[in-house]
């Protein structure tokens, strides 16, 4: 029975799982690298471009992509020998060109009531703490959890924050978070764990427009720190 | 255009499809009715496609007015539904008559109800989708469960039907089940015998915070090896997550899109609409099958779908 759902594939490094009956997943290594990133990343990419009949759904994410299909008309093998033809590929497919997308923060105060907590927790003052995570650039690796909500990479070791013992029923739409070595922007008031040092006036999932989320997988991200009289005329816009 | 208008909304009820599929790439979970066999044949006995949109109540059902004539069907669990006060039968055609009312009470028998109109609840489509995503206020009517005064607009109707009824043998052989059947997941291996044992040989219990996203179970803790670190990857539908508690948890129709938790197995496809059943307090059982197993039971589910004798006239 174990052996139903271990796949060792010979395409490069992938491994293929049986997650359901309707779907399968493929992982690229077991650690958070900028490589498996990519991998995935081009994966999506060619499988966005060149859909395989009977595939229904993504699910990309650090260094895995789930794939969901129509269970009356594939199995996991005939989907995973699909995949193999494009898992060949990956390595002659260039990398979609990110953008840079700049995001507004108003950090501390009401709109980051964890920051000065986060700051005392690395023996920084909150003002270090804002230009400490509002220099790099993140790396947007996978959207996933709820609609347009990115996973960053690339939070400064100094700032890595264990979770809130008791999650927030309902946190503000917009609130920019750190959860262990991650951080992010909630899209929505969601319940969430993560202690908020900031929030951003800018949408993350905008219905109304083409994309709706205004991260995409790869996209280089970097927080700029605004007043509170700044995020007000942003909200106002 | 005809509507129906919301005297009572029930306890959460809202416009459901079969769901969005495609969207994972930007974090949209499919959503769509939690039992849709259910949506599916409801349906289907007004002559409408089988994923058009109607409502879905949860353990108790509301009031609706109809502004004009329509046919409907009322399916899933039994909320004892009544025309202007008289009972009505389930899993058949009914007709309307302009001004009736069509109520539901508080759940007989399993978690969900829903009521199909001829021409389907005629709302945005979000995405592809006519379902109703609460957690982000997208989809559906206004994004959220159904309020008293609400007015929902019905699309065209197809003149061209016959009424129906579901054979009872059919119905028979699409009870939810309490006996869940599950394949292994995909950190299975990471998990020792003794939790596979806990798994299959236990009675757990649908905890009270059990709602579209997931179902929390309470029963003994399954045992997880603590030295695996796990990282967060795609979450399929059915999936049951082992948190740190050692509580299962199965990820349900509107769930997030990725998770940081080992998944022991996962609900079949087949028994999925039994999941949808599922109410507060009610005692569940796990049987692990073969995937193999798994294809052949939904493929039979689906055969019966699509056969003759699904309705008598």
């Amino acid at each position: 029975m174990r052996q139903e759902k271990m796949r060792h594939a010979a395409a490069g490094a992938a491994q293929f799982r049986a997650a359901s009956d309707q779907s399968l997943l493929i992982s690229f290594g077991q650690h958070i690298t900028l490589d498996s990133h990519q991998r995935v990343l081009k994966l999506l990419h060619l499988l966005q471009a060149e859909p395989i009949e009977g595939l229904r759904n993504l699910h990309p994410a650090y260094c895995s992509l789930l794939i969901k299909f129509d269970p009356l008309r594939l199995d996991h093998d005939q989907v995973q020998s699909r995949l193999v033809p494009y898992l060949a590929r990956l390595g002659k497919t260039p990398l979609p060109a990110p953008q840079q997308v700049e995001i507004p923060v108003c950090y501390g105060g009401e709109f980051g009531p964890n920051l000065s907590e986060v700051a005392a927790m690395h023996g920084m003052t909150p003002a270090q703490a804002v230009e400490l995570h509002s220099s790099p650039i993140y790396i947007v690796y996978f959207l996933g959890f709820a609609p347009g909500f990115a996973y960053l990479g690339g939070l400064p070791e100094a700032l890595a924050s264990p979770r809130l013992e008791t999650p927030r029923a309902k946190v503000p739409q917009g609130s920019v978070g750190i959860g262990g070595n991650q951080t992010g922007v909630y899209p929505f008031a969601t319940p969430g764990g993560w202690r908020l040092i900031g929030r951003t006036p800018v949408a993350m999932f905008r219905r109304q427009q083409d994309p709706m989320n205004l991260l995409q997988i790869g996209d280089h991200v970097r927080f700029r720190p605004i007043s509170k009289e700044e995020f007000a005329e942003f909200s106002s816009r | 255009m005809s509507a129906i208008l919301v005297q009572i909304p029930g306890l959460f009820t809202t416009v459901q499809d079969l769901g969005r599929e495609g969207f994972g790439p930007i974090g949209v979970s499919a959503s769509g009715a939690a039992d849709p066999v259910s949506l599916r044949i409801g349906n289907r006995l007004v002559g409408n496609p089988q994923g058009a949109a109607g409502l879905e109540m949860t353990l108790v059902g509301g009031a609706f007015a109809f502004e004009q004539a329509a046919v409907i069907a009322v399916t899933g669990a039994d909320f004892g539904p009544s025309l202007d006060g008289i009972p009505v039968a389930m899993w058949t055609s009914i007709e309307i008559h302009k001004g009736q009312t069509v109520t539901l009470g508080p759940s007989r028998s399993g978690a969900r109800a829903y009521l199909c109109i001829q021409g389907g609840i005629d709302v945005e489509p979000f995405l592809g989708s006519a379902s109703t995503h609460v957690l982000s206020g997208l989809g559906g009517f206004e994004g959220r469960p159904l309020r008293r005064g609400d007015r929902l607009e019905l699309g065209a109707a197809d003149s061209l039907f016959h009424k129906g009824l579901l054979s009872p043998k059919v119905l028979e052989s699409l009870q939810p089940r309490k006996l869940i059947r599950v394949t292994g997941g995909p950190q299975s291996d990471w998990f020792p015998n003794s939790s596979w044992k806990t798994l299959c040989e236990s009675t757990f219990r649908v905890a009270e915070q059990s709602n579209r996203m997931g179902i929390r179970l309470e029963g003994p803790a399954i045992p997880l090896d603590p030295s695996r670190e796990m990282i967060t990857e795609g979450v399929s539908l059915g999936a049951i997550q082992v948190p740190p508690s050692g509580q299962p948890i199965i990820l349900f129709v509107e769930q997030q899109t990725t998770g940081g938790y080992p998944k022991i197995a996962n609900v079949i496809s087949a028994d999925l609409h039994s999941v949808g059943q599922l109410r507060p307090r009610d005692a569940i059982r796990f049987e692990r099958i073969e995937m193999s197993e798994a294809r052949s039971l939904l493929i039979h589910q689906e055969e019966l779908m699509a056969s003759k004798e699904l309705f008598q006239e």
